[in-house]
């Protein structure tokens, strides 16, 4: 085990009763690398997300995450460890503005002896709001409306500089940009980028050709629960993670017994 | 430049003329225009004599034309039902509901009045002590504290139930008014008791009531606006989930809220039995619906998330003026209750409408 591993996966198994959602994965991250997973549905992406986040127990297997193993109880625990997640369904409160839900759970503030009824620093967290969202080039009028009318992408963005904000050691994205337009979707990948340059890992599940091999330096291919390829971003193309997605194809060192 | 903000990204300024005005404005304008509809009523209707519900030309007294007689009685009436309202308030945009308020005012009223009471009546020994004589005279403080412990204590299983059991609050806060309906029938059998010392009678006397309001509805508002904890229950009413993933202590939390709104509730009941000067097994019936009325006028929305304690406060005065209005234009009670109902369902109508138009545009 080298440190350069920012996650490992080892063995790691999930099963619904008889349903073998998630069969033996050996998954490898460094540090700073950006990872793409990719698969039709139902070939595994969001199980393996899953026991990776403490949405789910997992069957079998060890997580390792910085060094050590680890056995999330929750999400929350996840989060404390490092792990951000940017969930399909988002999880911003709509009535709060952007710095309130950037910051919610982890609030700036003053006379912190006063317990829950410390003070919130609202000048803090709007400067530092202002600060993080600005390399992103999202456009939003004024960060001290409520989210509640935002548009998807403006919404999606939020939710991802979050992560950013906070300089998490590993950032899950599932499927960011399905739900939005061609120039949100270009602001979700900014800030992607913006992730790289930091040198900050990322796992990005995600359908969109175009995107992954705009983004990521690794594609890891899933297919009915089981890892079938690794592949290095500079010695594939479109039409070669199709097959591997679709089974034409499997890496040697993948294949099932008697099958290749 | 003044009118711009500096609060846009992405080269995006945004001009704050074109904001639309907060919702609180709304209510203020409503309240004005209700006072305005009264006093064209007494104008119009021909028994009324062309009487001025606010003011009052014929004696200037005070140096004002204010009828300050009435508006005095506006907010007095108000001011207790409203202390019992900033606590609801906060559950609503918690996304949470209090029934228990009223019953418990009438229970915590009879047991604040038993640790309250003084020795001697017209020179004799007070006749209807619930205690021995031990309970005679004790420091104010005593009955306060008292109280305030029974509202949390209140509180702390209301919040408990919600936050363990995942019991609807409906149903929580329903069973406990049934029991500190009980309790307070239980605690003398149905006798009321009176006679309290001269210092706790000084709590709620004049307009004292109105004082404790304002100053319990700036803190809370201050609480609500720049603290963590308003920040949280906002955030809890908003989206439970995200607060929950965002690492919030969401249980905990709904606990805190629910405890801090019996503890107003029993305050409330403190200043009324202090203004009464005697505490009855049946005091503040609807109290707890008067006090969703008011917040729900006030534009506190309840789905949770969404109002304020000002609105709140602004929704008191516009329940304290169609009230008074009534008994204005010598509208009898039974049709007051109607009038009154129809009310809370229209501004329930009219907040679920502004938010379906704001989710549109």
């Amino acid at each position: 085990m080298s440190d350069d591993l920012i996650l490992e996966t080892r063995g790691l198994t999930k099963h619904y009763g008889g349903v073998h959602a998630l069969e033996n994965a050996n998954f490898k991250l460094r540090r700073g690398e950006h990872i793409a997973i990719m698969g039709d549905n139902g070939a595994g992406k969001s199980t393996f997300v899953r026991q990776i986040t403490g949405v789910e127990t997992r069957t079998r297997g060890e997580i390792i995450f910085d060094g050590k193993p680890v056995h999330f109880e929750g999400p929350l625990e996840a989060r404390q460890a490092g792990i951000e997640t940017v969930f399909q369904t988002l999880a911003l409160c709509d009535d709060l503005d952007v710095p309130d839900n950037l910051f919610l759970g982890r609030e700036k503030t003053k006379f912190d002896w006063l317990g829950p009824f410390r003070i919130l620093d609202y000048k803090a967290m709007r400067e530092a709001t202002m600060a993080g969202l600005e390399r992103t080039a999202v456009k939003i009028p004024n960060i001290r409306g409520s989210i509640r009318n935002m548009s998807g992408g403006q919404r999606q963005c939020v939710a991802i500089a979050r992560t950013a904000t906070f300089h998490s050691k590993l950032t899950i994205m599932d499927e960011p940009t399905a739900a939005l337009g061609v120039q949100e979707t270009a602001q979700v990948e900014n800030i992607v980028r913006t992730l790289k340059e930091a040198g900050e890992p990322l796992i990005l599940v995600s359908h969109n050709m175009r995107q992954v091999m705009d983004l990521v330096d690794r594609i890891v291919v899933f297919r009915r629960g089981r890892i079938v390829a690794d592949l290095a971003k500079e010695e594939t193309d479109g039409q070669d993670v199709v097959a591997y997605i679709t089974g034409a194809k499997t890496q040697p060192e993948f294949a099932e017994d008697g099958v290749l | 430049m003044a009118d711009q903000t500096s609060h846009g990204i992405g080269g995006l300024t945004y001009d704050r003329k074109k904001r639309g005005w907060p919702n609180e404005a709304n209510v203020f304008i409503a309240l004005v225009a209700i006072i305005l509809i009264f006093e064209l009523l007494g104008q119009v209707l021909p028994y009324m004599n062309n009487q001025s519900m606010l003011f009052d030309f014929n004696e200037a007294r005070d140096g004002t034309i204010l009828n300050m007689a009435r508006i005095k009685i506006v907010i007095l009436q108000v001011a207790i039902i409203g202390i019992i309202s900033l606590g609801v308030t906060q559950v609503i945009i918690l996304g949470g509901i209090d029934l228990s308020s009223g019953p418990l005012v009438g229970a915590a009223a009879m047991i604040v009045m038993s640790f309250a009471q003084t020795e001697l009546v017209n020179g004799q020994l007070n006749p209807k002590a619930v205690f021995g004589p031990w309970s005679f005279d004790l420091p104010v403080l005593a009955p306060i504290l008292v109280g305030l412990a029974f509202g949390a204590m209140i509180g702390l299983i209301n919040g408990s139930l919600i936050a363990f059991t995942g019991i609807p609050p409906f149903i929580a806060t329903l069973g406990m008014f049934l029991i500190c309906r009980g309790i307070s029938q239980w605690w003398t059998k149905g006798q009321p008791v009176s006679f309290p010392s001269d210092q706790f009678a000084a709590i709620g006397s004049g307009m004292m009531p109105v004082v404790w309001f304002i100053l319990l509805a700036i803190v809370l508002s201050l609480l609500m606006k720049y603290t963590v904890y308003g920040k949280h229950t906002y955030a809890i009413g908003s989206n439970e989930d995200a607060a929950r993933m965002s690492g919030i202590n969401v249980k905990g939390h709904k606990m805190m809220v629910y405890m801090i709104a019996s503890m107003l509730a029993a305050f409330a009941a403190i200043v009324l039995s202090s203004k009464n000067l005697t505490a009855q097994a049946g005091m503040g019936q609807f109290y707890e619906l008067y006090a969703i009325a008011m917040a729900v006028i006030g534009g506190v929305s309840l789905r949770g998330g969404r109002g304020s304690i000002v609105g709140t406060v602004l929704g008191a005065m516009v329940f304290g003026v169609i009230q008074s209005g009534f008994t204005f234009i010598k509208l009898d009670a039974f049709y007051q209750l109607m009038a009154m109902g129809s009310i809370i369902i229209g501004a329930v109508v009219l907040d679920q409408y502004r938010q379906r138009r704001a989710t549109l545009r």
